[in-house]
């Protein structure tokens, strides 16, 4: 009779030198930007999804807002 | 498209710090991170020189070569992010980084957020796009509204550029073929490669 309650308790304190694994993580998988955010805050002139028009976009609006020659010339 | 880049103009920038405030307004940065710094050399010497410091996105990232726990990605348009739910605020990163752009909150164990914090050019985290909790973790996801980084959008001298790195390379070509000088700008022949950066301005050419 005492010796299943021993072994239960000799399980039950054994539980703690249990060993968890420890796998090395890797980052999660990132949407990529093209397919945009779903809100309405985005910037009109390209399609969400579609990579070409977002690059088109991105490419103009460096031209346009940084490239102050542009605006003088 | 080119990689994602950014470069800061020597001859342009005033040290407004503009770029700085720009950022941690946009992303919520908290007290004691500053992802964008301005730093001045020879400060209150006629012809000093600012410019505007934060992750450069490096090609071939020291950050993300020397991370333990592999928490570094580089996503298609050459932008380094990172995922905080794996980092460990282990501070490697801060160390191998030449720019000095990994950040920790000096508060807490291992800081307010726990974990580091870096310039996402704008560009959010693994999070879903434009989510709160990529908000949160990360900040603002402006790529993916169609938008560059804000630092560079807001400067008012534009002395910052940021965007794609051909774009980015012909308009400061523009500029250094209009007024002469200013080749040697900091930090270009690091991420560009350029045999005119580091060295002396041409003798005659003011500074």
């Amino acid at each position: 009779m005492r010796r299943p309650i021993l072994m239960a308790f000799a399980l039950l304190a054994l539980t703690a030198c249990g060993e968890k694994p420890q796998t090395l993580g890797s980052p999660k998988s990132d949407a990529a930007p093209y397919t945009g955010t779903g809100k309405p805050y985005a910037e009109s002139g390209w399609k969400a999804g579609d990579r070409t028009s977002w690059e088109s976009q991105l490419k103009a609006r460096t031209q346009q807002g940084q490239n102050d020659y542009n605006r003088m010339n | 498209m080119a990689r994602m880049k950014f470069v800061c103009d020597a001859e342009r920038c005033i040290e407004c710090n503009g770029c700085v405030t720009a950022c941690k307004n946009e992303h919520e940065v908290p007290w004691g991170v500053n992802r964008r710094r301005v730093v001045t050399l020879n400060d209150g010497v006629p012809g000093e020189k600012s410019i505007s410091v934060a992750c450069m996105h490096c090609s071939d990232a020291p950050c993300m070569a020397v991370c333990p726990v592999n928490c570094f990605y580089r996503t298609d348009e050459g932008v380094v992010l990172h995922d905080k739910d794996v980092c460990i605020g282990c501070g490697y990163c801060s160390y191998a980084c030449p720019f000095g752009a990994p950040q920790f909150p000096s508060q807490g164990s291992f800081g307010v957020r726990g974990k580091m914090d870096k310039c996402t050019f704008c560009a959010g985290g693994p999070e879903e796009n434009g989510s709160q909790a990529e908000f949160e973790k990360y900040g603002r996801n402006r790529l993916a509204e169609g938008k560059l980084p804000v630092c560079a959008e807001m400067c008012s001298t534009k002395a910052l550029i940021a965007g794609d790195g051909d774009v980015v390379a012909d308009i400061f070509r523009n500029r250094v073929l209009k007024r002469g000088k200013g080749a040697e700008v900091w930090g270009w022949g690091t991420a560009y490669g350029s045999k005119q950066a580091g060295q002396p301005a041409a003798a005659g050419v003011k500074s």
